[in-house]
């Protein structure tokens, strides 16, 4: 299993250097310069070479990106065109922000998603089910950001319920309404597959047996089905625990959240390279770690697996 | 426990399981009746689809559910009618007084927890044992069932084991807390020859142990010649004949029954004579022809056979049949060939 993850931790590498190397590209291809976004108007031709000679952005990109990957080896992910300051620190600031909106939003989503689920799977063709086929349709097809924008129309404006904006003191209230509709399409979506997993797994023989041994429906469904209708969902779960991770650029738009998803949106409208470069290499680590706490927690869930990892010795 | 008249354990009348599909009413099981004694091997005979299969399933109520209905009958056990038992009542008697063992034990055990967790379950389900009693009980059962260095494969998960010995667990699992009855449905069809065998005989041995009845339900006549001591034949949801072994092999009364035996080989027939197969299929069990079921397939059928489905009555001494010409089997009147 070691082996594993650590098989697992050196394939980051190649991944982490096709970003780089793409966002790289991308930001240097864009026509704006980084020394007039900084001098602004007005400074003299002579200053912005000397800026640019300073900040070594008069070097060919290969020499730029070679500077940039070694600093990335020492953690050095730049300093920020418009602010000022190390990426690292801008991030460090916003990041936190994000990952306590998105926890709440996945303990929502894996709360009602499958409890959503199994509901519907065990009373199927009741009005449960009919509800929650519903309700996931339409959390699927409406857009994010219009529904973000409806709760706070409704909630927001006119009850009066819910701050409409911004983290405030960050209680709990201004949690709510953004948490929600981050987690509206993946509750849907692990409501779903709840159900259509927890039905196939339902009509298995070892359900019969279950039965058969004089084990009440609860642990019927609790013990012998759960377990092994999760397998399916917890990949589903895992991958967007990495999505949600990432912030939430449209969510947090919309709700003026100051996390890492706004401030890469805004980066990109100030053209502020290394901040949406540093932002997005922190990205992929988180997704790509999350990926492997799923494949860690898949081997838990099925010794199959756990057998086949032994058996590859992978 | 008392029973009622003759040692009866469990009693089936008139049962009636149907099930319920967007092609129309498939009547699986449409009347089968038939009692069980203690410390009796039962055999249900018939090919597939013949509802012996959903008629053992309906003795413990394990019909899938809202597609299947158990709509008429009783099933009697220790004087009280289970159909009419509480959900309590009912998983009381699960796995603790009659338990079951299915037809394919790959798929019967819950991929996801050990052995050891699935066997100690049927334990502790049904006795208040802690947890480290209920792992000697189940060291006990493994190796009362032959799993070899049962200790050390406690910590094993179904995908480690070979068909039979999943099977071995099943049986370990349905004998866990001593039942009365034990019903087996195709316990060995999934199984490999010499492993049928192994199993059979270990049913048979831990039956012995345990004085339990056993129902055994399959297609193979072999293996209810060898271990039944009376054999119920179905054919199309309904009881066909029923009788003790002797009587169903040299003198069946039913020209089902009798295509049957025709058809299996037999060391006591001549080398030279062909088995002969019945001729035709099954009818389907949505619209089931009027008046004798098996009419189509019969060649003994008269007119009185298109009218009117025949009784199922007890022509001699513990012998049960339906068929309008059964008494002409049973007087020489008639040949079976």
């Amino acid at each position: 299993m070691l082996y594993y993850i650590f098989k697992r931790v050196l394939q980051v590498i190649p991944v982490l250097i096709g970003v780089t190397l793409i966002l790289f590209i991308l930001m240097y291809i864009i026509p704006e310069d980084p020394a007039r976004l900084i001098l602004q108007k007005g400074a003299t031709e002579q200053a912005l070479a000397n800026l640019r000679e300073k900040m070594g952005i008069d070097k060919p990109l290969y020499v730029q990106y070679w500077r940039y990957v070694s600093g990335l080896a020492k953690g050095d992910l730049g300093t920020s065109y418009r602010y000022r300051r190390p990426v690292s620190d801008i991030l460090a600031e916003h990041y936190p922000n994000s990952i306590r909106l998105a926890l709440v939003a996945i303990v929502i989503e894996v709360i009602i998603g499958i409890f959503a689920g199994i509901i519907s799977a065990v009373k199927k063709y009741s009005f449960w089910d009919v509800l929650v086929t519903i309700s996931t349709t339409l959390a699927v097809c409406v857009p994010v950001f219009w529904l973000g924008m409806m709760f706070q129309v409704v909630f927001g404006l006119k009850l009066g319920w819910l701050p409409m904006s911004g983290m405030g003191d960050g209680s709990i209230k201004y949690y709510v309404l953004p948490a929600i509709t981050l987690a509206s399409v993946s509750t849907a979506f692990v409501a779903r597959m709840t159900r259509g997993s927890m039905l196939e797994v339902l009509s298995n023989d070892y359900i019969t047996t279950a039965y058969a041994k004089g084990l009440p429906e609860f642990k019927v469904i609790t013990k012998h089905a759960l377990k092994n209708a999760l397998i399916p969902v917890v990949t589903l779960i895992g991958l967007d625990l990495g999505a949600l991770m990432g912030g939430a650029i449209l969510t947090e738009t919309v709700f003026s959240w100051p996390g890492i998803g706004r401030t890469i949106y805004l980066a990109v409208l100030q053209r502020d390279a290394p901040v949406v470069v540093g932002g997005t290499i922190v990205l992929v680590l988180i997704f790509v770690a999350m990926n492997l706490i799923v494949d860690i927690l898949y081997a838990w869930l099925d010794p199959r697996i756990r057998f086949e990892q032994k058996e590859l010795n992978v | 426990m008392s029973f009622s008249e003759n040692n009866k354990i469990l009693e089936v009348k008139n049962l009636k399981t149907y099930f319920y599909t967007d092609g129309g009413i498939v009547k699986a099981v449409d009347g089968v009746s038939f009692d069980l004694k203690v410390g009796e091997t039962l055999g249900i005979v018939g090919e597939t689809g013949s509802g012996k299969s959903v008629t053992a399933l309906s003795i413990l109520k394990l019909i899938q559910q809202p597609i299947g209905k158990i709509v008429g009958g009783e099933i009697i056990f220790d004087d009280k009618n289970l159909l009419k038992m509480s959900k309590a009542e009912l998983q009381n008697l699960r796995g603790n007084k009659i338990s079951m063992i299915f037809q394919d034990p790959m798929t019967s055990l819950n991929p996801v927890y050990t052995i050891s967790n699935q066997i100690m379950e049927s334990i502790t389900t049904h006795r208040k044992l802690n947890k480290k009693e209920a792992k000697k009980e189940c060291l006990k059962l493994l190796e009362m069932v032959g799993i070899p260095e049962a200790k050390n494969r406690l910590g094993s998960y179904p995908y480690e084991f070979s068909g039979g010995m999943k099977q071995r667990v099943m049986i370990a699992m349905a004998i866990a807390n001593s039942p009365s009855v034990l019903i087996a449905d195709e316990p060995t069809t999934a199984l490999d020859v010499t492993i049928q065998a192994q199993i059979l005989e270990l049913m048979n041995e831990l039956k012995k142990k345990t004085k339990s009845s056993i129902i055994i339900i399959t297609h193979d006549l072999g293996v209810v010649a060898k271990y039944a001591k009376r054999v119920m034949v179905m054919y199309a949801g309904k009881p066909v004949e029923f009788s003790v072994v002797d009587d169903i092999y040299y003198k069946p009364l039913h020209p089902y029954t009798i295509g049957l035996m025709s058809s299996i080989a037999r060391l006591d027939k001549k080398q030279e004579e062909r088995l002969t197969p019945i001729e035709g299929s099954p009818p389907s069990l949505i619209d089931l022809p009027k008046g004798c079921v098996f009419r189509k397939r019969c060649k003994f059928a008269v007119e009185e056979c298109r009218k009117k489905y025949p009784q199922f009555v007890e022509i001699e001494e513990n012998h049960w049949v339906a068929c309008h010409r059964a008494g002409e089997f049973l007087d020489g009147s008639l040949s079976r060939i």
